[in-house]
């Protein structure tokens, strides 16, 4: 499984992860030779087998609906790039 | 006497109790020598005296007041993965260098309802992704028994506190391996407990289906007190198992006549150093000297295909954990940009390291249209054999015996530029994280004084009977009284 420049910059893109011309060649053949070694699992035959997503089989996890106490705005916001009032302030969404 | 941050848990405990020792003094112990080492080491990303000092002297009056519990005045260090309420939680990267949580972890939570001391965070791979924590973004922690190796990791900053005696105990995370390998490679005792066992709340994920906390501890004693503290259900987090907790002490018998154990020989993979599988040899017969059954012709031979289905369902649930760093809410944002996207791709670009994106990318593609089925939906259906496989296994054994790793430590720079020969070093562990099952590393010997681990692997919810045959080893051998020259330099007077 040889991958494309073209193919990294488009993972790159769904990731939405910058990457210099330097990395898109090193992860081209890093990620290419990662891929080499998934070629193995087609050696199992998995036709009625169903998927697991955690191993502990736990199901429907549920609480009940109420308000409990939370962290005040302040505590929240105290770690916030850029702020304004009690908000993130965030780049133009639509332009 | 041992100077007083060589002591373990139980002895420390033992002296608070008597009053023999004070909290701060014990506090004060540890801190002067963990500055000495860290010159050496670099297992801290960040201390915290005057919080841990702050909490010692609240043990005390907790101590003289008659509320003693065993971690209660006990200096612990926290892997920088846990999140610590008013102290910064970097996971090792730049990206959340300035990060203070505003809540506790569940564990931390439990930790501080026993009055522990909290000396401060520990290094690690950033984001725990790596087995050498040279993947840091910070420095790389170095091996206690050669400075020029590797502490292993992810958690290399924690096994490497605990060896060199800057703490008396320390917490780490394991996804692959990330307790294990490290607690092997620094001759200390690392358990990586069933998923769902201990509350990942306040864990900053990596792998959801995989991540666990655990303890890492001098001894098997002191790690089944860690696990009686941080164990048990928490309404936090949907998938912590709501199974009574033990009290794990009471399983550290020497006696383990007629326990069933097996030896898959799957695990002594080609490549494994041949001094290794020696001193393995060695361990095997000590537990069959001391009266357990061994059967060697154990074959799990769907372990071939674990680091495959590991580096497919590891790097894509990251990817889907990991989109969260956007710049927005918290951590570092890129200024420099024109539009929204472009802010969030440069955010990640200086933020997260070459490992990071690495799995960010292998991540994404595994769960990206046209490939999914492939990749991510065929992990996910070996996985289930896998699981299946260790079932039938346990049906004949009580617990499953393997090297935790198939080398000695490496050394620093030997494999960052090889992401391949780096995963490798994981390929007794991963299998243990797939299939959720409780595996614990002990000192097992040394190859020209470089430590390597054995690992025991036990049933699901079933860390008992590893604690068990893990405290009857310990007690036979005598590797985990070795310590790392360097950490002998005395305190002065």
């Amino acid at each position: 499984m040889k991958l494309s420049r073209e193919e990294v910059q488009h993972i790159a893109l769904l990731a939405r992860l910058g990457l210099s011309e330097d990395e898109i060649e090193k992860f081209r053949i890093q990620l290419s030779d990662i891929l080499e070694n998934f070629e193995i699992l087609k050696q199992l035959d998995t036709t009625d087998i169903s998927p697991t997503a955690q191993s502990i089989a736990l199901q429907n996890v549920l609480r009940q609906d109420e308000a409990k106490k939370s962290y005040s705005a302040e505590d929240i916001l105290a770690n916030a790039p850029q702020r304004e009032g009690n908000c993130f302030k965030v780049r133009a969404v639509l332009e | 006497m041992s100077e007083l941050h060589q002591l373990t848990i139980s002895h420390a405990h033992q002296l608070l109790k008597e009053k023999k020792i004070s909290a701060v003094e014990l506090t004060e112990a540890c801190l002067a020598h963990l500055a000495k080492m860290e010159r050496k080491v670099q297992a801290c990303v960040t201390t915290c005296e005057d919080v841990a000092l702050e909490q010692a002297r609240e043990a005390d009056k907790a101590i003289s007041s008659g509320k003693i519990q065993p971690l209660t005045g006990i200096p612990a260090l926290i892997k920088d993965v846990i999140c610590t309420r008013g102290i910064k939680t970097t996971c090792s990267s730049k990206i959340l260098a300035n990060f203070v949580p505003p809540y506790d972890a569940t564990v931390i939570e439990k930790l501080k309802r026993a009055k522990t001391v909290i000396l401060g965070k520990a290094n690690m791979d950033e984001f725990a992704m790596g087995s050498s924590t040279e993947n840091s973004a910070f420095f790389p922690t170095k091996n206690p028994w050669d400075l020029n190796r590797v502490p292993g990791g992810s958690s290399g900053g924690s096994a490497t506190a605990v060896a060199t005696d800057e703490a008396i105990y320390a917490l780490g995370s394991d996804t692959g391996g990330s307790i294990r390998q490290p607690a092997g490679f620094c001759s200390v005792v690392g358990l990586k407990p069933t998923y769902g066992r201990v509350s990942r709340y306040g864990l900053v994920a990596f792998a959801s289906s995989l991540d666990q906390i655990g303890p890492l501890t001098k001894n098997v004693t002191d790690c089944a007190l860690v696990l009686n503290a941080i164990a048990g259900h928490d309404p936090q987090d949907s998938t912590s198992a709501p199974n009574p907790v033990p009290d794990y002490t009471r399983s550290l018998n020497t006696d383990i006549k007629g326990m069933r154990i097996g030896i898959p020989k799957d695990y002594f993979v080609e490549g494994m150093q041949p001094e290794v599988r020696d001193g393995m040899e060695v361990a095997i017969k000590k537990l069959q000297g001391l009266g357990a059954e061994v059967d060697r012709e154990v074959s799990l031979p769907l372990t071939r295909y674990a680091l495959a289905v590991y580096y497919i369902i590891a790097p894509s649930e990251a990817s889907a954990n990991l989109a969260r760093y956007d710049g927005v809410k918290y951590g570092f944002s890129s200024q420099d940009a024109g539009n929204m996207w472009e802010a969030m791709e440069k955010t990640k670009q200086f933020g997260f390291g070459a490992e990071v994106k690495r799995r960010i990318m292998l991540g994404t593609y595994a769960l990206s249209a046209g490939y999914y089925d492939a990749y991510y939906l065929k992990a996910q259906k070996v996985r289930t054999l896998i699981i299946k496989e260790f079932k039938d296994a346990f049906e004949k054994y009580d617990a499953l015996v393997t090297p935790t790793s198939p080398t000695v430590p490496f050394k620093l720079g030997e494999k960052v530029d090889d992401p391949v020969q780096m995963y490798l070093s994981d390929v007794c562990t991963l299998p243990i994280n797939i299939a959720g099952l409780p595996a614990i590393s002990v000192p097992a010997g040394f190859v020209n004084d470089l430590p390597f681990g054995m690992q025991i692997i036990g049933k699901p919810f079933d860390e008992e009977t590893i604690l068990h045959i893990a405290f009857a080893y310990e007690q036979a051998t005598d590797w985990h009284k070795n310590k790392p020259p360097i950490s002998k330099i005395s305190q002065p007077s």
